[in-house]
């Protein structure tokens, strides 16, 4: 049983280009914690330092008590699934099995015993002679996931394992690494951009942005309480409807700008005192598309406003529309979206009123940090 | 007739000049090393020279009998053996080192290796032979074989080998606890035989027909290489033609015989770009 921790790493290439900056993060023993972030982000640089495929330029990568910062790879007890595989194409499967165990000069009948467990927990069994090359995309992934599970490792890094596969193999495969994670309780770091697949495997999920962790938390935490503009706009489909507005203050309250009208905050959740602190400046503002109705304008309970569609996708059950940003020209996307119940006659340059509830309004500082409700 | 068809015509024809042109004089070496001596120089002008008729073994039988030709070929296999086995070893190695390890200095070996591929040796002989002989190394197998082991060719063709096969193979192999060296003999040179090929059949065709070295180098008979045997032939009468054919047929078939054995890869390394999946 063990967990990884990372104390301040910072990476920086020899290039100049700076990776990672100043990441702390603890991954808990038996724990699937996911890297979640765009590429480019820095997750499987991570990943690699962890593995003992680049060093970090400072900071202490920890495996239990055991500092691994000068640690090759083969000295650390860890097992990698890389996102092509990288079977070994000149031997059989059973041979990319037992690859790992040889490594280790373990006697030969332990090897057999453990490769044919192995081969049977993954179904395997009928394939162990073939070569890597006559196996279909699913199996070499399979093949993949058995070598680094047979070393029965300490921790187990997955760099974007199911990015190669098609979608209905991916569902299925990524169910199947969720149970054999949880059966085996190996503490594993996870390496995705696919939000999805972040949300339905990771107990926690870290959101990297240019080699800065932006926030760590499970699932819910990350789409009900982003910690800044950045995992409001990249968590959920579509992300965040993000937007500047003034924050200005009149005889009913404080009020954001939209479209040019007043949107009165009382009842969202920020208290006077907070909200205080930023009058009179510009801030982030976000709603999620799903928190946007389609409403009949002049009812008073929601913040009306009307659109003209440039977009719609019918979903089946549901649709999502596209509008021209709200305040559009503060930097921000081009459109906005909301995802509505499904029903018919939605088109392209329809005009219609949405409702906004102002306890679904989200509020970010100048500096994309949200601001605490109260 | 369409111009497609007219361009084929005259690329089979230029193709076939090109190919009579390269085939000729092996045919006559071929075809004049099986005649009596009389006839090698008188027939040359005549389709003769080529065609095969009234052939005989003689002059094969003068060559054994002339030089201890065993002898020769022994010499010239096991220098040629050493250099293209050793070689194979140490520039597999140097560019495995040169484009995969990291370390102090690399780009400025790899700046040299690239330097030294324009440097001919005749340029290097005299000096190398002085501080050879300086060292007491001559008139042996050693001497011969030594400095031809690492070769930047040789080197800059296996560095630009491992540069493109893909890295995650190698960095598995590291995680599932191979070291350096186990990485390079498990993974990397299984994967690299087309590249194997072509080192050793390049090298081997470098060196068979070296001649100024050992012609600097040795004096004696029981350690000279088959090149310097032909010069008996030249330089000792009567001159033979037909002696001289003889011998270079018998010369020659090896290169046959190791171009055909390594073919296969050879060809496969040209054909295959990379190992997808």
């Amino acid at each position: 049983m063990s967990c990884v921790t990372l104390s301040n790493i910072d990476k920086r290439f020899a290039d100049g280009t700076q990776a990672i900056t100043d990441l702390s993060l603890a991954v808990e023993d038996g724990e699937l914690l996911v890297l979640l972030g765009p590429s480019g982000c820095g997750k499987s640089t991570l990943l690699r330092m962890v593995a003992g495929l680049e060093f970090p330029s400072s900071g202490e990568i920890r495996i239990d008590d055991t500092v691994v910062n000068d640690l090759s790879p083969q000295q650390r007890n860890i097992a990698m699934v890389f996102q092509n595989y990288a079977l070994y194409p000149h031997m059989s499967v059973w041979q990319n099995l037992a690859f790992p165990l040889k490594m280790r000069d373990m006697p030969r009948d332990d090897i057999r015993r453990r490769v044919q467990r192995v081969a049977e927990r993954l179904s395997l069994s009928e394939l162990l002679d073939k070569q890597p090359k006559a196996l279909s995309g699913g199996q070499r992934q399979r093949v993949a996931m058995g070598r680094a599970l047979v070393r029965e490792p300490k921790v187990f890094l997955m760099d974007e394992p199911l990015s190669n596969l098609d979608a209905e193999l991916r569902l299925q495969i990524r169910q199947d690494i969720a149970r054999l994670q949880r059966d085996t309780g190996i503490t594993t770091l996870y390496v995705t951009h696919d939000q999805v697949e972040a949300m339905t495997l990771g107990q926690r999920i870290a959101v990297l942005r240019q080699g800065v962790l932006q926030q760590l938390g499970s699932a819910h935490e990350l789409y009900a309480r982003p910690a800044n503009s950045f995992v409001a706009g990249f968590i959920g489909s579509p992300g965040m409807n993000l937007f500047q507005t003034p924050l200005r203050r009149d005889e009913r309250g404080y009020a954001l700008l939209i479209d040019g009208r007043p949107l009165y905050l009382r009842g969202g959740g920020y208290s006077e005192k907070v909200l205080s602190v930023f009058e009179g400046k510009t801030l982030q503002a976000g709603v999620r598309p799903e928190a946007l109705r389609l409403t009949a304008s002049g009812k008073d309970d929601f913040f009306g406003f009307s659109v003209t569609l440039s977009g719609v996708e019918r979903l089946g059950h549901e649709v999502i529309v596209h509008f021209p940003a709200i305040n559009r020209g503060g930097g921000y996307e081009a459109e906005h979206s909301a995802r509505l119940a499904y029903q018919d006659g939605l088109q392209i340059g329809n005009d219609i009123t949405l409702g906004l509830a102002v306890e679904d309004l989200y509020l970010f500082d100048p500096d994309g940090r949200a601001i605490a409700r109260s | 007739m369409n111009p497609n068809r007219l361009w084929n015509i005259v690329n089979y024809l230029l193709l076939g000049m090109a190919a009579v042109l390269f085939v000729v004089p092996v045919l006559f070496m071929v075809v004049g090393s099986l005649k009596p001596e009389g006839r090698v120089l008188s027939e040359m002008g005549s389709l003769r020279a080529v065609l095969p008729t009234d052939m005989e073994l003689q002059n094969y039988r003068d060559v054994f009998a002339r030089i201890p030709f065993a002898r020769y070929l022994w010499n010239s296999a096991l220098i040629n053996g050493l250099i293209v086995g050793l070689g194979l070893i140490v520039n597999a190695l140097a560019g495995y080192a040169l484009a995969r390890l990291h370390w102090r200095g690399r780009e400025a070996m790899l700046a040299v290796v690239l330097a030294l591929l324009i440097i001919p040796f005749e340029a290097i002989a005299v000096p190398l032979f002085y501080q050879l002989s300086a060292l007491g190394w001559r008139n042996d197998y050693l001497v011969q074989v030594f400095p031809f082991v690492a070769n930047p060719l040789a080197i800059y063709l296996f560095y630009s080998f491992f540069l493109g096969l893909p890295r995650e193979l190698e960095e598995a192999a590291r995680v599932d606890g191979a070291g350096i060296l186990r990485t390079f003999f498990a993974i990397v040179v299984p994967n690299a035989k087309p590249v194997f090929a072509t080192v050793a059949i390049v090298s081997f065709l470098l060196y068979w027909g070296m001649y100024l070295w050992p012609l600097l180098m040795t004096v004696d008979e029981a350690v000279r290489p088959l090149p310097l045997a032909i010069a008996t032939f030249y330089t000792l009468p009567p001159v033979q033609w037909g002696d001289i054919l003889a011998f270079g047929v018998m010369m020659v078939l090896p290169v046959l015989v190791i171009f055909i054995v390594f073919q296969p890869w050879f060809v496969r390394g040209v054909a295959t770009s990379g190992l997808k999946g």
